[in-house]
């Protein structure tokens, strides 16, 4: 089974504790309609795992098939160096059916973030190497689509519906 | 599960239609690493299929200068409209006449329901089988275990 070769660190994104016994990872494509599926999924286990689970999400864009992906992956890169990487990252999944660059653009001004900055970073591919490096890294763990869900560093091979991972997450907590 | 050629054997020899109008010979590739990637069928419903996964990892494939082979079934109008519309930037090989008949030489072959195994196979450049993987049919394999077999080539 796959295993994480590349661990959660700290230039990462993460939500939850450090400590937290449960260390869910995924790897997403913002444009990917089956991550927009997850992603109310995943807010729904935070709610129910609380303290207990951590949470770092990596980019995966798959650019061939999504004309979007790699801009929103750099958009919210952008924005984590304003401190706001998670505020991006679920107005970009709300607003999943709308992509565009003037949408990322309209994003970053309703964060009050530099829209001109943010066209200049995406123009120049200022985040393009840091994305890359997510990519190239959860190719080396095993990464076969998106989303890619990583539990305590194993690969889940399961669907990812709230039960199944809701027991994935027990399961690898020792409930 | 089928008798998949195991590293260490010499890579049958083929020659199957890459495109409508043009074939490809395995021979004609030695001097460089070569990727079979076995699968079942074009036209998989999800995003990030393993052909559009290996799409994506192109280059660092190509970082090895190895050569990518995508093998199934279907037939080469099929894998024109497939390859087209998933934008693939490497060849899909058409095994469609004898049905199946390569994947049967690799041992990759699903005889009840006639398609290929999820199989891959490194090729060194000498054509050696160098690593050799079948994947659980409804498990896309990823692309580690291949980038892992490249990097062990010998140099």
């Amino acid at each position: 089974m796959a295993k994480l070769k590349v661990p959660v660190g700290p230039d990462d994104h993460v939500q939850g504790p450090a400590a937290a016994p449960i260390t869910l990872v995924e790897y997403g494509d913002y444009e990917c309609p089956h991550c927009g599926h997850a992603y109310p999924i995943i807010k729904a286990l935070q709610k129910r795992f609380g303290k207990q689970l951590r949470f770092a999400f990596q980019n995966f864009p798959l650019r061939e098939i999504h004309p979007y992906a790699e801009a929103a992956a750099e958009t919210a890169e952008f924005a984590a160096t304003h401190g706001k990487f998670w505020e991006m990252h679920d107005l970009i999944f709300e607003n999943q059916n709308s992509l565009s660059e003037q949408m990322f653009g309209e994003l970053a001004q309703s964060l009050t973030l530099d829209r001109q900055a943010l066209t200049e970073a995406l123009r120049s591919g200022a985040f393009a190497e840091r994305v890359r490096i997510d990519f190239s890294g959860g190719v080396r763990s095993g990464v076969n689509g998106t989303p890619t869900f990583f539990i305590n560093g194993q690969r889940h091979d399961g669907d990812f519906e709230l039960e199944m991972l809701g027991q994935a997450i027990n399961k690898a907590a020792g409930k | 599960m089928s008798n998949i050629l195991p590293a260490g054997t010499p890579a049958p020899d083929f020659t199957l239609h890459a495109t409508p109008h043009q074939t490809l010979t395995l021979k004609g590739l030695r001097g460089r690493p070569v990727i079979l990637a076995f699968y079942p069928a074009d036209w998989s419903p999800v995003c990030g299929d393993q052909m559009a996964l290996y799409n994506e990892v192109l280059p660092e494939f190509q970082r090895f200068t190895a050569v990518l082979l995508g093998i199934s079934v279907d037939g080469v109008w099929c894998h024109a409209a497939f390859s087209r519309d998933r934008k693939l930037h490497f060849p899909l090989l058409a095994d469609f006449e004898p049905k199946g008949g390569v994947a049967k030489l690799y041992g990759v072959f699903r005889d009840g329901e006639g398609i290929a195994e999820r199989a891959l196979f490194v090729i060194d450049k000498n054509g050696t089988i160098r690593w050799s993987y079948c994947s659980p049919i409804a498990v896309n394999p990823g692309a580690d275990g291949i980038l892992e077999a490249l990097e062990n080539l010998p140099k």
